[in-house]
């Protein structure tokens, strides 16, 4: 569904990402990890348009996409959130999601977009109500919020950048479920970039790791957590979270 | 709030506009509701804009083209102003289109599209009376009076005729202000404003967007202009161009309230008969203190009353409305051009 080949961006001499090749099939979950300033949000950034890579090809669905305008690329079925959620506050709650119902699926119709606001609504959990101002969601709300923005664009591949930044621990589980629950019951394809790896390592089919905007490793993962490279540059010496996380996929592996 | 009652008390109120002319003829107050209606028009299309942080110190340039533009045409080809005015606001609508499209898609926002809009209205001013063997300059300009018909030469004698067409002018406004307010572009220009990064990734084409409406606007405020002109029968560079008109609908927008439909309507209210009362007040002693008290009254608003008078006083009416007083508060921030 998705081939990035090659992938390269530099901002004047730095090389923020570096010849990164990836294929993600149709239905899985993806988990893209790495230390900060690894490169996981420029990849981001160049998949979803709002960044267009210094060389390198990305294709969707078999067209090339590598520097079309984000909502070109949004209106072919590529959603994303934001790591930070930047809702719109003048607009209420459900305003927000049916801009993105709207615009995302090529302004078709108004009633489709509502339509397609009250469902993503529900799927994350938020009320539906027309008039529910933005200003009341906490932290976990105005993720889900973003979620279900990415969602009303009715998208085939969601991108979720570090989706869980910021939640405790049971929001936490709960949003990986309900990334699940996208895969299961709508058959969005995902990539989930995420810090926190202990819950990622749960959820998804398959990670890369990257370092210094470079793929280093990549595989099931039980796999990855333990390969010492990733131990190395991700986790540093800390024996501690590197056999949580590798717990975390035997829980994950042995529950499918 | 209630949509019938609502529209019942437009119904009652639109009627009673239009019956005045008729009831009352008082050629002198006519010419004054005239006026109002007129700018009300051409303050109402600012806003379009303004209310969606796109602050523009270039309408006066978009003015002063469509009362130009259609003068010139009739004066020199003979052309109508039936065919005229489009033709102006085509003009004007291609040129928001040269100064926008660039703007937009390199990013050109806040205060930097502020600095662009004001060097476009300079320019104008500079044009017409750079060209002053057609335009006459800062002398003037004149249309001929028709010989022949006066309905194709858009030119009447009595007030009520013209108090029509500026009530219908004005209504168009008014109208094309409602559609937009329930359009979802509404959504789209609010979360542009908001955040551009954020519209787009919601699949939302932030330079369409931004040059739809920016188009809408000096479409209907070259409009604005060509009436002016036929009306008045006397232009000059400083009455419908230049940065001085363009400053003025700022304040009355500001005054009246950008962000709400009826708010600019309340702005021209205001300036014109400040301006009037100055004039038969102090006559030729005041020349140019209207000024003056623009510039006060806008400093004492953006501090006190940022959402205008009749926004203010809707907002104590319900006290609850979704719309957060901080963002209303950084697009007038906006608006500020360093006065």
């Amino acid at each position: 569904m998705l081939e990035v080949n090659g992938l390269v961006k530099r901002f004047g001499g730095f090389t923020a990402v570096n010849n990164v090749s990836f294929r993600v099939g149709h239905g899985e979950i993806v988990g893209l990890i790495g230390p900060n300033g690894s490169g996981k949000s420029t990849i981001f950034n160049m998949l979803s348009g709002t960044l267009s890579p210094s060389a390198g090809s990305i294709r969707f669905d078999g067209s090339e996409i590598a520097g079309l305008a984000p909502h070109r690329i949004i209106n072919r079925g590529i959603g994303r959130t934001f790591q930070i959620p930047r809702p719109f506050r003048r607009l209420s709650i459900f305003e927000n999601v049916a801009l993105a119902g709207f615009y995302g699926q090529g302004r078709h119709s108004r009633a489709k977009a509502e339509e397609a606001a009250e469902r993503s609504l529900g799927m994350v959990g938020l009320p539906t109500d027309r008039q529910a101002s933005v200003d009341g969601l906490g932290a976990a709300g105005l993720k889900k919020l973003e979620l279900a923005k990415a969602l009303a664009t009715a998208p085939k591949l969601l991108l979720a950048d570090e989706s869980l930044g910021g939640l405790d621990e049971t929001e936490m589980d709960q949003a990986a479920d309900m990334l699940r629950n996208i895969r299961d019951e709508l058959g969005i394809t995902i990539i989930w970039v995420e810090h926190i790896m202990g819950v990622l390592m749960r959820v998804v089919d398959r990670v890369m790791v990257l370092d210094h905007g470079e793929k280093i490793s990549e595989g099931l993962p039980s796999a990855v957590a333990g390969d010492p490279r990733v131990v190395e540059v991700y986790l540093g010496t800390d024996a501690e979270t590197t056999q949580a996380a590798a717990a975390e996929a035997r829980r994950g592996a042995g529950g499918q | 709030m209630t949509g019938q009652g609502r529209l019942a008390a437009w119904g009652i109120g639109l009627a009673a506009l239009v019956a005045l002319p008729f009831v009352y003829r008082d050629p002198y107050h006519l010419h004054i509701l005239v006026l109002i209606l007129i700018w009300s028009f051409a303050y109402t299309s600012w806003s379009m804009m303004g209310r969606f942080g796109l602050v523009s110190l270039g309408h006066g340039g978009f003015m002063g083209i469509g009362a130009y533009v259609t003068a010139l045409l009739w004066n020199h080809l003979g052309l109508s102003p039936w065919i005229g005015i489009p033709v102006s606001m085509v003009a004007a609508g291609t040129l928001a289109l040269i100064v926008g499209y660039p703007c937009f898609r390199f990013r050109i926002t806040g205060h930097y599209f502020v600095l662009v809009t004001l060097a476009l209205s300079g320019i104008v001013l500079q044009v017409i009376t750079a060209t002053r063997d057609y335009t006459g300059g800062s002398l003037g300009y004149t249309p001929n009076r028709a010989s022949g018909n006066k309905l194709l030469a858009l030119q009447f004698d009595d007030k009520t005729s013209w108090y029509l067409i500026a009530l219908a002018v004005w209504l168009i406004g008014i109208v094309v202000w409602h559609l937009i307010d329930r359009s979802m572009s509404r959504y789209a220009l609010e979360a542009i404003s908001e955040d551009e990064d954020a519209a787009a990734a919601a699949g939302v084409n932030v330079t369409a967007e931004k040059l739809k409406i920016t188009m809408i606007s000096a479409l209907m405020t070259a409009l604005a202009g060509a009436i002016y002109c036929q009306y008045q029968m006397f232009i000059t560079p400083d009455t419908v161009s230049g940065i001085a008109v363009s400053l003025q609908m700022v304040f009355a927008a500001i005054v009246g309230g950008l962000f709400v439909s009826l708010g600019p309507t309340v702005g021209a209210v205001i300036t014109i008969l400040l301006a009037e009362t100055l004039r038969i007040g102090f006559g030729t002693k005041a020349v140019g203190w209207d000024n003056l008290v623009y510039g006060v009254l806008l400093v004492l608003f953006i501090i006190f009353l940022p959402k205008g008078i009749l926004g203010s006083l809707l907002d104590r009416l319900k006290p609850q409305r979704k719309v957060p007083r901080a963002h209303e508060q950084k697009a007038v921030q906006i608006a500020r051009p360093g006065t």
